[in-house]
């Protein structure tokens, strides 16, 4: 615990055949900090996190996590690290059921062998049992997980990465498509959750910004337009402008 | 290589190259049809092969007609072949688009299993009615002999028909799929289906004309195939697995990559079966393509597109 | 199996539940008790040779049905493990004692007419019969590592690896048909009779390895069932739905497939190796890729994901293939051909789904009748072709699932 800084993302750059999507971006996360990133489309908020979570490779810049380069590790390595990712479209494993979503994230087993030989401890089906209870799915875990509705697969898929205890967490687009219940749900549960870990969300539902960010980054084109305080960001001229402006 | 004399040497390239060139374009003539169907369409045509025999067979029945039937007509039966052959296995493409490969479009490991079961029951078909002994088709006096380049260099005048085929085949599709109307249409389809239904793209129509066409062409370079060699009900399944290759090796979408791969492939075993056996050179040159594949899978040609 | 309505986990648990491990007693009295009862040596000794396919059907049950690879090689394997068994009872074959009128006495009979004359380094180890079982399993097993890792670590999957193991199976049968004085060429390695002084030709001999090879056989569904029970068969199905979210929860996604091809080799190369002992020779035939691409539609009509509809799919086609092509051997290629297309359109789970389609429901209306405890609630599988049915505890159901 020696830097207060988590992740530090430094002119961090990748092109698509001359496209920049991520142009020169530098960003720094605390522990324990939500932060999130909002911007129009096409603003490279989804490749930001692709590239941290090395689904993407960077073309340039670097992104140091706990000190430790990322841009070089591979997925894999990248969430032993301690980062885990959730997609925008719930990916979820729908032939299995919720307990063996949960179970599969457990990190244990992680290799070949490690998973033949893999034994269920009471201690692990203990951990499945209040992941799910906290993502409001403890009386589905029989369920198949295909027939879980829109926002409990999203629900499902942030248990499968809570179970991981990661240090970092990203979210894209967590409340999209949910119902108003099921977003005061999430905003609870994403509360409820940074109490002992750095969160990175893109989202554009601005209420639900305002309800969970402790600060707010702007992105257009790729590179930072604006950082600070939500309403401040709110003030921000460039901002509105992107925002209103075409 | 002690022995020989450099000019020896240049003309054994020279001969050997254009054996090579005939292997190149059958190679082509093949991986033209299926570059199109697998690079556009995504689907595995295993029985590719067999449709390339049909145009041949087609070939092979017009020239019996010609010799036997209208003898005058002999020196001139070979256009009409290209055409009969052509239109004999589009249709055929035509229809089995329409019954087999709908269903099973997105199920790519499916196609190839499908059209495997197809491939095999056409081979029996042609065993049935031509056959199991080869086929040869007579050829018309315009097209025996050959051209005396130098003393040492004879290029027979077949070989060179073939190639001028080749070529001509191959510029036709490269102007329809880059330069036409329909090949918009097509490359909108591959690229995103629901967005080319939307613009109003016939895109059932579009994959139906695709895989006729693919066909076609493999009925077209059938009957090229008939100047070189003689028919059998396998003959086009021989050169399945390795016109595949060529195809991935040329980096599947890319109708260049197609070319230079099936001109590499094609003159490397050439070359190397002078020197060495003929299966070794065979070996040597797939293995090569297939630890190149490993390192490259994206093949020769191909551009980063961000997934 | 959740962790709430199973309190303790049986031993059965890993091999797919008692009901599963039901069906592979009866396919291990079928294979043992009832065809050596009906069947004379002649019959059987082919019935397992059929048996034989059976171990590459399993294995691509494994990679391809669970694991989603399709492989157009399997041929390799078998042939690997074949060509192994082989050449150690060529070996054995061509003492100097045997062969004292070549002109090099000692080496095959082959490699003389080929004008060797000094055994290729190669073949040295397969004088040994421990070398030889060793080199069986591990040769394979280090060649698919080897295909898989370049492969897989590169994401290339799909129809590319089909292709390509397709070419190498390819390059396997012109490489050996090409190297006659080292391999036997296209006609194989044959005149095998004798293994370590035993010879394997006569009826108790064809017995024994017979029954030797049926073992073997339920020995390794056991190994597939438990291989597919455990976290890792988990793994694979959760990697056809989502790649990603596998990759991203921490696994190495290439690990896990290079595991299932190499484990899919080896089970092709056992079975390879008891052709070899059962028909009494090897050949390229057996490698290529017609070979190879036929080994996958025993598998598709067994059903491709079910280890011990795979069994059945190899022996039935076989046995149909055998038959009908003494008797009309045009009209098997077009039944053939017919195959691989019904199978694909019409039936893509197989045998196995056909079975646990009209005979589940009346299996769990009898099971009802002996059976008080109300039934599972049935899940309806979103995707038919990759559905995982719910295990259930107790004897009465599941026993006719596709999975497991």
């Amino acid at each position: 615990m020696s830097s207060p800084i988590l992740l530090a993302v430094e002119d961090l750059t990748v092109s698509f055949d001359g496209f920049k999507a991520v142009d020169g971006l530098s960003l720094y996360l605390e522990r324990n900090e939500v932060r999130v990133v909002i911007g129009p489309n096409g603003a490279g908020k989804t490749t930001l996190l692709d590239l941290i979570c090395g689904k993407t490779r960077a073309t340039d810049g670097s992104i140091k996590f706990k000190d430790q380069e990322l841009t070089k590790m591979a997925e894999h390595q990248i969430v032993h690290k301690g980062v885990g990712r959730k997609f925008q479209t719930p990916s979820i494993y729908e032939n299995l059921t919720v307990a063996q979503n949960l179970e599969l994230s457990y990190p244990a087993g992680r290799t070949v062998f490690g998973s033949l030989f893999f034994r269920r401890t009471a201690a692990i089906q203990k951990r499945v049992q209040e992941i799910a209870e906290e993502i409001y799915l403890d009386e589905d875990l029989d369920k198949s997980a295909g027939l879980l509705s829109h926002g409990q697969k999203q629900w499902l898929e942030i248990g499968m990465l809570l179970i991981q205890d990661p240090e970092l967490l990203m979210l894209d687009e967590p409340v999209a498509g949910m119902s108003v219940v099921e977003r005061e749900r999430t905003a609870a549960l994403l509360r409820k959750i940074s109490n002992n870990r750095s969160v990175l969300v893109i989202e554009h539902d601005m209420d639900f910004v305002k309800d969970i960010a402790h600060k707010v980054t702007v992105l257009h084109q790729g590179k930072l337009l604006a950082e600070g305080k939500m309403e401040d960001v709110q003030k921000n001229e460039r901002v509105i402008e992107v925002y209103l402006g075409h | 290589m002690g022995g020989y004399t450099g000019e020896e040497l240049t003309a054994i390239f020279l001969m050997q190259g254009f054996s090579g060139l005939s292997l190149f374009c059958v190679f082509l003539l093949m991986a033209l049809g299926l570059a199109i169907i697998f690079g556009q369409m995504g689907v595995i045509n295993m029985a590719h092969g067999e449709f390339l025999t049909l145009g041949a067979y087609i070939t092979y029945l017009t020239s019996y007609l010609a010799s036997d039937v209208w003898p005058f007509l002999l020196d001139y039966y070979f256009p009409v072949a290209i055409i009969l052959a052509f239109l004999g296995t589009f249709i055929l493409g035509y229809l089995v688009e329409r019954f087999l490969i709908r269903f099973l479009y997105n199920r790519p490991l499916d196609t190839l299993l499908a059209t495997w079961g197809l491939g095999l029951i056409l081979q029996q078909i042609f065993r049935s009615v031509f056959g199991p002994r080869e086929k040869s088709v007579v050829m018309p006096d315009w097209l025996m002999g050959s051209y005396q380049a130098t003393d040492m260099v004879d290029i027979p005048l077949n070989g060179l028909m073939v190639v001028g085929i080749t070529i001509l085949l191959t510029i036709g599709v490269f102007i329809l799929l880059y330069k036409s109307r329909w090949g918009i249409k097509v490359r909108a389809t591959t690229q995103n289906r629901t967005m080319a239904n939307a613009a109003g793209i016939n895109t059932d129509r579009v994959d139906r004309l695709t895989f006729a066409l693919g066909c076609g062409i493999a009925g077209v370079a059938g009957a090229a195939f008939t100047t070189i060699a003689s028919t059998g009900p396998t003959t086009g399944s021989l050169y399945i697995v390795d016109t595949f290759l060529v195809v991935v090796f040329g980096g599947a979408a890319s109708l260049l990559g197609t070319v230079a791969s099936a001109f590499g492939i094609a003159q490397a075993q050439s070359i190397l079966s002078f020197f060495l056996s003929g299966s070794m050179a065979k070996v040597i040159t797939l293995m090569t393509v297939v630890i190149i594949l490993m390192f490259r899978p994206q093949g020769l040609f191909a551009s980063k597109v961000r997934r | 199996m959740s962790t709430q309505s199973v309190v303790k986990a049986s031993w059965m648990d890993k091999f797919g539940g008692r009901g599963k491990l039901l069906q592979i007693l009866i396919i291990a009295i079928l294979i043992l008790g009832v065809l050596p009862m009906v069947a004379d040596i002649f019959r059987l000794n082919l019935y397992g040779k059929y048996l034989t396919y059976a171990f590459v059907a399993a294995g691509l049950v494994l990679c391809w049905g669970y694991g989603g690879i399709l492989s157009l090689g399997q041929g390799i394997f078998f042939g690997l493990g074949g060509y192994g068994m082989a050449m150690f009872l060529k070996l054995e074959a061509s003492s100097p004692e045997n062969t004292a009128i070549q002109s090099t006495p000692g080496i095959p009979d082959f490699m003389d007419w080929n004008q060797l004359t000094e055994l290729p380094w190669f073949w040295e180890p397969f004088h040994s019969f421990p070398l030889t079982i060793l080199l069986i399993l591990t040769v394979p097993a280090f060649f698919a590592f080897v295909i898989g890792y370049a492969m897989f670590k590169r994401r290339v999957g799909g129809v590319y690896f089909a292709i390509i193991t397709q070419a190498i199976a390819s390059i396997m049968t012109i490489l050996i048909i090409g190297q006659q004085g080292y391999t036997g060429g296209i006609n194989g390695i044959t005149d095998l009779r004798t293994l370590m002084g035993w010879s394997i030709q006569t009826d108790f001999a064809q017995y024994v390895l017979y029954f030797a090879c049926g073992i073997a056989l339920i020995l390794c569904l056991l190994a597939g069932q438990y291989i597919l029970n455990s976290r890792y068969g988990q793994l694979l199905i959760a990697m056809r739905d989502q790649e990603d979210r596998v990759r991203f929860s921490g696994y190495d996604v290439a690990n896990i497939k290079i595991f299932v091809f190499v484990a899919a080799s080896v089970f092709s190369a056992i079975g390879g190796a008891f052709f070899t002992l059962q028909v009494g020779f090897m050949s390229p035939s057996f490698v290529g890729t017609v070979a190879s691409i036929e080994m996958v539609i025993f598998c598709a009509v067994g059903g491709r994901l079910s280890l011990i509809g795979a069994a059945y799919g190899a022996f039935l086609v076989n046995l149909a293939k055998s038959s009908l092509s003494e008797s009309f051997p045009q009209l098997w290629v077009v039944a053939m051909g017919a195959l691989f297309i019904a199978v694909v359109m019409l039936f893509p789970r197989g045998l196995a789904g056909l079975v646990s389609d009209y005979a589940g429901p009346v299996r769990e209306r009898l099971a009802g009748l002996f059976n008080r405890k109300p039934p599972a609630p049935k899940v309806e599988a979103p995707k038919p072709e990759s559905a995982r049915p719910q295990k259930r505890d107790g004897v009465s159901i599941g026993s006719a699932q596709e999975t497991h």
